[in-house]
């Protein structure tokens, strides 16, 4: 099927979303964000790919074979560069919050609300 | 709201979610055969700059100006996490306990140890030709040095690694790449824009700018993520709670095991 | 130097600013590295506006269009038209402002760490004149995570106190999830059409019919922009992150970070979606409509409510978002012209009230309403700023905010009638909240509140002060910065070369095939034929009607506190910001589904 690894990355958003909603303790809710984000990579690598193409590096291939869309790849890089750094704030957010409040369960906070 | 309605809010959403994203999906281009106006585009003028890795062109010529916001992201990540981890004011360090490692693991990582950072250090200086860069060989180079944490312990580390030194070597690494840019400008050409000779396709020297601008990357990331360690790394080793939160459930030991995810995790 | 070459320097600058600054950090003293940081911001601040004049000038002429790394086509497009090179100038003058505001007094992080605040403030200028500047979509979206990364951060900035880091969490989970929704349909989008400009986009869009992909890529792209926004139901994120951060941070938060999602939801119709290839004008304007009104009525419930006056703040701005949803949902010149002056005004009015309630906390450690009950009477410049503040809020002529307000709404009255009264209404409750707060706190007048029930749902507002501890003479930038920013909005709505120039800026961005040929082709885009928006008598007698209803509102208020029925009629309401992040990701995911139905063709 030619649709399915699209839809895979759906699938894979909306399973992250479920793990972001139904959490209990914020490092995997971290966690959820991060799988939620994997589906952008999914849909950009699957949207570049060419049947029979090679890797966009033209080091020892030549100049005239085939390759996968270059310019996906490229966004890849930049989206998991975001990801990794968006962790990481996240995580010394999660793990000052835990020095703070003494858990790290979302429904035990309750500064805010109103 | 209950656990029970945030589930409902949620499956409600998810369906309309999932009808869109199908509905798209059935109207994206066959799998495998998309025609990639752009791509081609950016073949031909990696090509026309002598870059034999067109993904290295794309982000350090054609669309370098997207890599300076993705560098100053990490940038500021890094920023933000040696804010967020300070010590806060009612916190106090202990220097970290020695460590008893066996002798086949400090051996092995020894041993590693420069190998790997010679790894990391190729991948950023053969961007331009090969799989990898300044993002890449950066991050391998910054995790070689903790080989060092697992040889033998913090303290070892603390003395190879002056974090002064390192956060220099960020903000040298992010300046690098806008001061790159600006003698574009100077040059008399656009912001970021190759000005240097192309070399040889496929040689160490080709490219142009591209490898100056790995370089940079490659200084920035790795002194980066080096800081970024060190920052969570003294979360779990040195800082102490305050001393309000005593009676909290994490000891000095449990401490520790917080630092060998983060080294997984690097 | 062309204008053209001047445009990615405005993005340079602070970002050389900030390297700087981190790497003499240590070294530095307090003083020298906060007036490094203002001359950086400064010398960003004053490319901004050359760009500005150099594109604003009146007549036919094309705006500068930059392609960075000098390749056309290929590479990536900034375009200082003048609305996107107008928002950056504006986002640039407030950081100036916010970096002289928490000139010296603003306590840092203690040893080791001097500079980082200026350096992050540095990066977030960088992140926004970024966001409005580019012409690609990708490119905006690296933007809008910069903008994103830097704002958790400076959120969470004080980490001693439990409140900051909740909410700086909630803030950054939301807007991390909606920027992968728009990276999703940004890169549907690619499949369909194999580009990445907006302008290329729209064009190569514009070759086909709509279908699935391109409503699907129209809704992803959108949510991300309207969390940024913090539309109904994307909201929840911003009261929370908005009570906790820095009032510096607030400032910048409230005063342009969130109407820069409203720009994004502005510029990618008008230059992507708005051809016959993309969403029709119908569907975009019934879904932006009824969001927009949502947000509108339910921020000014909200904000009514409140007695935390950061968060009384921040509902007001969800409020005002709202309003400017609905002036760019009516898609006409004259929308967008009357929501940017809107924007430049309320921006300034938004930063000064901040600023205010940034005074009270460094002074009494609270921002409390009931705590604060008369304890201000010392202050009564501040009071008197506050006050104003309030009334320009509720749109009191010639305040740039009311000025802004007639336009709009005027503009909004030929889609829907009714329309012109929501603004009236909403823009009085809020101004109305800030006046009863400030006859309380700053006046002592009525009677002294009594607290609600303990089981409601209520933030209140004891926190720790900025300074290093509380102060007990104000500082001069402390009211000097506030009173220059009412000032300010005051001359936008005065001073008529605004007012042309803002029209002009609307006639373009309306313009698409303008914007296309002007970026692709190199064609000077001539600027159309247009009225500039002006003061109108129904303009004034409503601005004066809703600033009259704020005076009546608050004075009410104070005279009688009991807790009437709105209040309970509202709980349900409130219990939905319930401070839970699942709770928020569930609305996110409901809206993107509600966006969806909203743009099917054929609902109506």
């Amino acid at each position: 099927m030619t649709v399915l690894p699209y839809l895979v990355a759906g699938w894979i958003f909306l399973i992250g979303v479920y793990g972001l909603v139904t959490s209990r303790d914020l490092i995997h809710a971290v966690g959820c964000l991060a799988v939620t984000q994997s589906s952008t990579y999914v849909l950009l690598l699957a949207v570049g790919y060419r049947d029979g193409g090679t890797a966009p590096v033209f080091a020892d291939a030549p100049t005239d074979s085939r390759v996968v869309d270059p310019v996906v790849q490229a966004l890849a890089l930049t989206d998991i560069v975001v990801g990794a750094t968006v962790t990481a704030l996240l995580l010394a957010l999660v793990v000052q919050l835990r020095k703070r409040h003494g858990t790290v369960d979302p429904d035990a906070l309750s500064e805010l609300k109103g | 709201m209950s656990a029970r309605a945030r589930l409902w809010v949620f499956l409600v959403g998810a369906a309309g979610f999932a009808a869109l994203f199908a509905a798209a999906c059935f109207d994206l281009p066959a799998f495998g055969t998309v025609p990639h106006p752009y791509g081609v585009r950016a073949v031909r003028a990696a090509l026309s700059h002598h870059t034999a890795n067109v993904i290295a062109s794309v982000n350090f010529d054609l669309r370098a100006f997207d890599t300076l916001g993705e560098e100053t992201i990490l940038f500021s990540a890094v920023l933000g996490t040696v804010v967020l981890l300070r010590q806060a004011r009612d916190e106090h360090r202990t220097d970290p306990e020695p460590a008893v490692v066996h002798p086949r693991v400090r051996r092995f990582a020894l041993l590693t140890l420069p190998f790997a950072l010679l790894v990391g250090l190729y991948v950023i200086a053969h961007g331009q030709v090969s799989p990898g860069g300044g993002f890449q060989g950066g991050v391998v180079a910054a995790t070689a040095l903790h080989l060092l944490y697992i040889a033998a312990d913090y303290r070892a580390l603390e003395r190879v690694r002056p974090l002064a030194l390192y956060e220099i070597g960020e903000a040298a690494g992010e300046a690098a790449y806008v001061i790159t840019g600006l003698a574009a400008v100077l040059a008399g050409s656009a912001f970021l824009a190759n000005v240097l000779p192309f070399g040889t396709l496929a040689t160490l020297s080709s490219g142009g700018t591209v490898p100056v601008l790995n370089a940079a990357v490659g200084l920035e990331v790795a002194s980066g993520v080096v800081v970024l360690l060190a920052r969570f790394l003294d979360q779990a080793v040195e800082i102490e709670e305050p001393g309000e939160d005593g009676g909290s459930p994490r000891g000095s030991g449990d401490s520790g095991g917080n630092g060998d995810d983060e080294r997984e995790r690097a | 130097m062309d204008t053209a070459r001047l445009l990615p320097l405005v993005v340079a600058v602070p970002l050389l600013g900030a390297a700087v600054l981190v790497a003499t950090g240590r070294r530095l003293p307090r003083l020298v590295s906060d007036i490094v940081g203002c001359a950086f911001a400064a010398v960003t601040a004053a490319t901004a506006l050359l760009v500005l004049f150099r594109a604003g000038r009146p007549g036919p002429g094309a705006y500068p269009v930059e392609w960075v790394s000098g390749w056309r086509r290929v590479g990536i497009v900034l375009v200082g038209d003048p609305l996107g090179a107008g928002l950056a100038a504006l986002v640039s003058l407030l950081v100036v402002a916010v970096l002289v505001y928490s000139w010296r007094y603003f306590e840092e992080p203690p040893r080791r760490h001097t500079g980082s605040f200026p350096a992050l403030i540095l990066v977030f200028q960088a992140g926004m004149c970024g966001f409005a500047l580019t012409g690609d979509l990708f490119n905006a979206f690296v933007f809008f995570e910069l903008m994103g990364v830097v704002a958790y951060a400076l959120t969470g900035f004080r980490v001693e106190e439990p409140k900051p880091l909740q909410g700086a969490l909630a803030f950054g989970v939301v807007n991390s999830l909606g920027g992968y929704a728009t990276l999703l349909g940004i890169t549907l989008l690619y499949a369909r059409t194999g580009e990445l400009g907006f302008a290329q986009i729209g064009r190569r869009l514009d070759t086909e019919g709509p279908d699935g992909l391109v409503l699907a890529a129209f809704v992803l792209v959108t949510t991300g922009l309207l969390v940024k926004a913090a539309a109904v139901p994307f909201h929840f994120w911003l009261p929370d992150a908005h009570a906790v951060a820095p009032t510096p941070v607030c400032m910048l938060l409230s005063g342009v970070m969130v109407e820069l999602g409203v720009y994004g939801v502005a510029r990618v119709y008008w230059t992507v979606f708005s051809g016959p290839g993309g969403l029709s004008h119908p569907d975009f304007t019934r879904a932006l409509l009824v969001l927009g009104v949502l947000t509108a009525l339910l921020g000014a419930a909200m904000c009514w409510q409140q007695r935390h006056l950061k968060r009384l703040l921040a509902f007001s701005t969800v409020a005002h978002t709202g309003l400017f949803l609905i002036g760019v949902a009516v898609l006409t010149p004259e929308g967008i012209s009357g929501t940017a002056l809107y924007v430049l005004g309320h921006a300034g009015v938004k930063a000064a009230l901040f600023a205010c309630v940034g005074v009270l906390l460094d002074r009494y450690a609270t921002v409390d309403e009931h705590e604060l009950f008369g304890r201000a009477r010392e202050l009564p410049e501040a009071g008197a700023l506050f006050a104003v503040g309030g009334l320009a809020l509720s749109g009191l002529p010639p305040f740039g905010s009311g000025l802004g307000k007639a336009v709009a709404e005027e503009a909004a009255g030929h889609t829907a009638a009714w329309l012109p009264a929501l603004y009236v209404l909403v823009s009085a409750v809020t101004g109305g909240a800030v006046l009863r707060a400030g006859l309380r706190i700053f006046a002592g007048a009525g009677r002294r509140p009594r607290d609600g029930e303990e089981d409601e749902p209520e933030t209140t507002g004891e926190e720790e002060p900025e300074t290093g501890g509380r102060l007990r003479r104000i500082p001069v930038p402390l009211l000097a910065v506030p009173a220059a920013l009412l000032a300010a909005s005051l001359a936008i709505g005065v001073i008529p070369a605004v007012g042309s120039a803002v029209g002009r800026a609307g006639a373009l961005f309306t313009d698409t095939g303008g914007y296309r040929r002007t970026v692709l082709d190199g064609h000077a885009a001539a600027a159309p034929a247009h009225p500039p928006p002006h003061w109108q008598l129904t303009g004034i007698l409503l601005g004066l009607l809703s600033a009259a209803l704020a005076v009546t509102l608050a004075t009410l208020a104070v005279r009688r506190p009991a807790r009437t029925g709105t209040a309970a009629l509202l709980a349900p309401v409130r219990r939905l910001q319930s401070g839970h992040i699942g709770d928020y990701v569930a609305w996110l995911v409901a809206g993107t589904a509600l966006l969806t139905v909203l743009t099917v063709p054929g609902v109506r």
